[in-house]
């Protein structure tokens, strides 16, 4: 690390890391200001995003995590979908999907589609889950405890590997290819899985870096903020 | 969501704006938190701690850049036989065969799904190259000194965000593999590009994530590459 130029660093020292955002496209510095919820602040240097309040509270949140924790629940234990070809009926799971790849000696694609679509989810929304609870704590104590921080460290590097979405337009094109050489008839799981991909867009879409941001203060949902000159 | 103007740089306008490298500065990768790099009092060799939530520091992705081309020439290695090699192997009644994931797409094409053969193409055949490409670009721009643009910028967060999608084909082979089991009749197996396929789809985003973008704003000869 090179030596601060002496003149801009310490003629104005950082009073508080919280007053400071630090672009995490470009690393250029900027004040950082309050927000209305359901706002954000964009870095005008790379045009990467700063931060910003989620439109839905915390509150929210743990309640689309419990509803998709039942519809994960939902599409991993029942048929995807039967497929009836001359008489014999035939029905999958996710999990049985990996099994026959696993079966078959095809094992690094039964653990790739295992871990992307079964364990990785469900790790993200328990992660997410305990993020919130910890966060929640420490609104009482004035700091999160330092767990919350863990959980949310580990849940940021296995985020970008749940694909439960893609998974799911994989069935869709999976029943186009088969509806040519067998009769489909879609299973409960084929629906719950429409819905958590709704479920998992919304929770995705919560930056959980906001939980460290001060409160609004109580009765206003909004603070107008100052007004400021284009950049 | 709306947005609202961006804050200004500080310190204010004049100066050209700060960056937290060059003063001594380190954003936690958590919680924002801004905090000094080596913090008053830090004995020398100590990992340095965010202040709010404790989670260690890092001023870049580690070896951003050896790591990135590693697993770029890595995937670009196992793109041939994931392409070339078949990706399903199905046996009926009616007739054995074998089929490439280009295979899938002429299937689709002539059976007058022509908007899923786009789909496929796109996301198995024409991403990946896309992907690789555009990250040796952006690793040799890095390596060549130019400086950061907001269009570079804008073609890392694209192959961040559509990375993923290209394990689409390994999906529906799963899927139909675990539902074609009817022994006489007809059989699904999957074949070796799977493996190869899934590879590469981890390999490159692994790719992405190893590179840092901020490098490309740091300036030239900078220790901090
Ligand atoms: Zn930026
Ligand atoms: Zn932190």
């Amino acid at each position: 690390m090179n030596d601060p130029p002496a003149a801009s660093a310490s003629s104005s020292p950082p009073p508080s890391g919280r007053d400071l955002v630090a672009c995490p496209g470009c690393d250029t510095l900027y004040a950082r200001r309050s927000v209305r919820r359901g706002e954000s602040a964009w870095c005008p240097t790379c045009g990467e995003r700063l931060y910003g309040r989620p439109a839905l509270t915390p509150e929210h949140l743990m309640g689309l995590v419990i509803a998709a924790l039942i519809t994960f629940l939902i599409a991993s234990a029942w048929p995807i979908v039967e497929i009836r070809l001359q008489g014999i009926r035939n029905a999958t799971t996710l999990s049985g999907a990996a099994l026959a790849l696993w079966q078959e000696g095809r094992r690094i694609v039964a653990a790739l589609v295992f871990l992307t679509t079964q364990v990785i989810p469900l790790c993200d929304l328990l992660l997410v889950l305990a993020a919130l609870v910890g966060a929640r704590q420490g609104r009482g104590q004035g700091a999160a405890p330092a767990w919350a921080a863990v959980a949310l460290r580990l849940l940021l590097h296995l985020r970008p590997w749940g694909m439960i979405e893609v998974f799911t337009l994989g069935i869709a094109v999976g029943l186009v290819k088969l509806s040519t050489m067998a009769h489909i008839v879609p299973g409960v799981a084929l629906w719950a899985f429409g819905a958590l991909t709704v479920l998992l867009a919304a929770i995705l879409s919560f930056d959980l870096r906001s939980l460290w941001d001060a409160p609004l203060p109580a009765g206003t949902d909004a603070v107008p903020p100052p007004p400021s000159a284009p950049p | 969501m709306r947005s609202q103007p961006a804050p200004d740089p500080a310190p204010p306008a004049a100066a050209p704006p700060l960056r937290a490298c060059e003063a001594g500065l380190i954003a936690c990768s958590i919680c924002g938190t801004v905090s000094r790099a080596e913090p008053e009092g830090m004995p020398p060799g100590a990992e340095a701690r965010c202040p709010t939530c404790a989670t260690p520091l890092e001023a870049r992705r580690p070896d951003s850049l050896a790591r990135t081309w590693a697993l770029l020439l890595a995937a670009a290695i196992l793109y041939i036989p994931a392409t070339t090699l078949p990706i399903m192997v199905r046996s009926s009644l009616w007739g054995n065969g074998q089929e490439t994931i280009m295979g899938g797409v002429v299937y689709f094409w002539t059976s007058g799904s022509q908007g899923l053969a786009i789909l496929i193409f796109s996301v198995s055949i024409l991403i990946p190259l896309l992907k690789m490409a555009s990250l040796a670009v952006l690793a040799a721009s890095v390596s060549l000194g130019r400086p950061g643009t907001r269009w570079r910028m804008g073609l890392y967060r694209l192959i961040e965000f559509i990375g993923r999608w290209s394990m689409l084909d390994v999906f529906v082979v799963a899927l139909m593999v675990a539902l074609v089991r009817f022994r006489t009749v007809a059989e699904i197996e999957a074949g070796p590009a799977a493996a190869a396929f899934g590879a590469v789809v981890v390999l490159t985003m692994l790719a992405t994530h190893a590179f840092d973008p901020r490098l490309m704003w740091d300036k030239p000869g900078s220790s901090s590459r």
